[in-house]
Order: C-alpha cells, then sequence, then structure tokens
C-alpha cells in the first residue's frame, strides 16, 4: 500500500516537472523568435550608414577590418552582402588557474577530489551584413556572439555581444578601412 | 565460470552493435511524417523578388539576435545561431511557387533537439510577416 503511495506521488512529480520545462521551453522560443522591445535598439547600435560607397566596395573595406582584428573569414556571399567570421582566443587567467589547482588539492585532502575547471578559450563570432539604401548609400550592420569553454571541455557561456564600446570601435576602424580602400592603401 | 565469461562477452558485442545501428539510425530519423513536417516549417508570401525576400530574411534574423553562419543567394539558404545561455540554430530557404509568390521554409534546432512543435513556428513566421508587411499563408 505504502509502495503503491510512493509510486503516485513519483509519477505525479515527474508529469509536474516535465510539464513545467515543457512551458519554460515555450517561453524561449517566444522569445527567441519574435521581437523584444529593444530590437530597434540594437539595430541602431550595430547599424552605420555609409555615403558615396556602394556595396561591394563596403564589404571589401569590411573584411580588410576584420582580418585587422584577427577575425578568420569563415562564409561570404556578396550577393547577399554577408561576411561571417569568427576569432579563437585563450582566456585563461593566471589566478584563476591558481585557485582551481588550490581549492583541487583542498579537495584531495578531504577525501573527495574533484575537478575545478577555469575559463579556457573563447570563440567569438560575428557576421556583418551590408544593405544598399539608396545609389548614394549603404548601411552595414554587425552583430558579435561568443562562447566560452572550460579546461575540462565544457561550454561555460555563450551570449550575444551588445557593449556599445564594440560596436563604435568597429565603426570607428571601418571609417579608416574605407578611407584606405578609397586610396587604395 | 567460463561460460559466464562467454555469456558476458556476447552480450557486450550485441550492445556494442544494436549502439552502433541506433546511432546510424539517428541519422535521417524524424518524429514527424515529412509531409506534416514541412507544412508546419513552410508558408506562403505574395513576393517576387527573389534578393529582396532573402535581404529581409536576413535582416530579421539580426534583429532576433542571431548571427548568420552561412548565406547563399543562389541556393536561396540562410543559417543563423542565436546565443542567450542556449543555443537555437535556425535554416531558412526560400524558393518560387508559380510566378507570383515565394515559399519560405525554416527548420530549428534547440541545443542538441530538432524543433518539432508547429507553434514554435508560428512564432517564426509571425515575425517575418510583420518584417515583410505581408501575410504567411499556409501551404496547401
Amino acid at each position: 500500500m505504502k509502495v503503491r503511495r510512493i509510486f503516485k506521488i513519483c509519477v505525479i512529480l515527474i508529469s509536474l516537472v516535465s510539464f513545467l520545462s515543457a512551458c519554460q521551453q515555450k517561453n524561449i522560443f517566444k522569445e527567441a523568435l519574435t521581437f523584444s522591445p529593444d530590437y530597434f535598439k540594437d539595430r541602431q547600435l550595430q547599424t552605420r550608414v555609409f555615403e558615396s560607397i556602394d556595396e561591394k566596395n563596403l564589404l571589401t573595406a569590411s573584411a580588410a577590418v576584420l582580418q585587422d582584428l584577427g577575425y578568420t573569414i569563415d562564409e561570404t556571399d556578396v550577393r547577399s552582402g554577408v561576411i561571417v567570421c569568427s576569432r579563437d582566443r585563450d582566456v585563461t587567467v593566471t589566478a584563476e588557474v591558481v585557485l582551481s589547482v588550490a581549492l583541487e588539492i583542498l579537495s584531495i585532502l578531504v577525501g573527495n577530489p574533484t575537478s575545478v575547471p577555469y575559463d579556457k578559450t573563447q570563440k567569438v563570432l560575428a557576421s556583418l551584413v551590408t544593405t544598399p539604401v539608396n545609389n548614394q548609400k549603404t548601411a552595414v550592420r554587425i552583430t558579435f556572439q561568443y562562447m566560452v569553454w572550460d579546461s575540462d571541455g565544457n561550454i561555460r557561456r555563450r551570449e550575444q555581444l551588445n557593449e556599445p564600446e564594440i560596436y563604435q570601435e568597429f565603426f570607428s576602424k571601418l571609417s579608416k578601412s574605407i578611407f584606405l580602400v578609397a586610396h587604395e592603401i | 565460470m567460463r561460460k559466464h565469461a562467454t555469456t558476458l562477452f556476447i552480450l557486450i558485442v550485441i550492445l556494442a552493435f544494436a549502439a552502433c545501428a541506433g546511432r546510424q539510425k539517428n541519422i535521417l530519423e524524424t518524429n514527424e511524417p515529412q509531409v506534416k513536417l514541412r507544412s508546419m516549417q513552410s508558408r506562403v508570401f505574395d513576393i517576387t523578388d527573389h534578393n529582396q525576400l532573402l535581404r529581409i530574411i536576413i535582416a530579421t534574423f539580426q534583429d532576433l539576435g542571431f548571427v548568420i553562419d552561412d548565406a547563399e543567394e543562389s541556393l536561396g539558404t540562410v543559417s543563423g545561431t542565436k546565443l542567450s545561455g542556449y543555443a537555437l540554430r535556425m535554416t531558412v530557404s526560400i524558393r518560387p511557387r508559380g510566378t507570383h509568390q515565394m515559399i519560405v521554409r525554416s527548420s530549428l534546432q534547440y541545443n542538441l533537439q530538432t524543433i518539432e512543435d508547429p507553434e514554435t513556428y508560428q512564432y517564426f513566421f509571425s515575425t517575418l510577416s510583420k518584417a515583410l508587411f505581408l501575410e504567411a499563408q499556409p501551404i496547401d
């Protein structure tokens, strides 16, 4: 009798947990696939319009800046104005490694050896898209995301980069690059 | 003792083969029938300009916070990923339907899971409708 009751409670709990996780997933999809209240602000942050440059030259200047910044061009499609690129970096911080080793030694001393991973590699992904506005103007929009793996090879973070300084710096470098391309430097 | 060891060995070999066959079966496996899947993932729009449609889809990807992974205008495909603690990957393909319409098809993958829920695709198509200022019609 008691076993049956426990079984019933388990079934109810499992159903409740799966129902809640399904609801949570639906909310994630709704949030991910509909315009957020900030989408127009993000678009303004990530976009600049350049005058007196055609789409092809703007793509050339953009590819040059991305190369200056150490990015590898992964894909390009001139007919839709797209450049896809990425950059891998070692983000190991000595203090974090020392702390990790100290905690591992401590865990061995208390008889419960545990691995304490630290941030190791980062991959930044960026896509740049150009759009002709009219005969004189072309718009360019860039978006950045990054992923961080720890020393055990597990993903620790994967987020969009929305710091205004990053975009301002990129567009300032792009303005210089447009000047250099225009002067064939 | 030796008999038990042989039985155990045979069992391990059978399990290894079963696991291998399972992995290979996964490659082409879906939960929904092909026609039903296409229908939930596709909508028809009254637009004829292939390049304009693809560019608006790319802009919608960016407005939704996706980073473009790949775009191919001649084939009419765009793929992108949204990272926000999770990884949501989407591929959108376009193709003409008759002379006045285009079919847009989207497929989604959330982390390691393929999305086969009609409501999720509806979210994307209503967003795309707003971006296009056009109504998304279901495919017949």
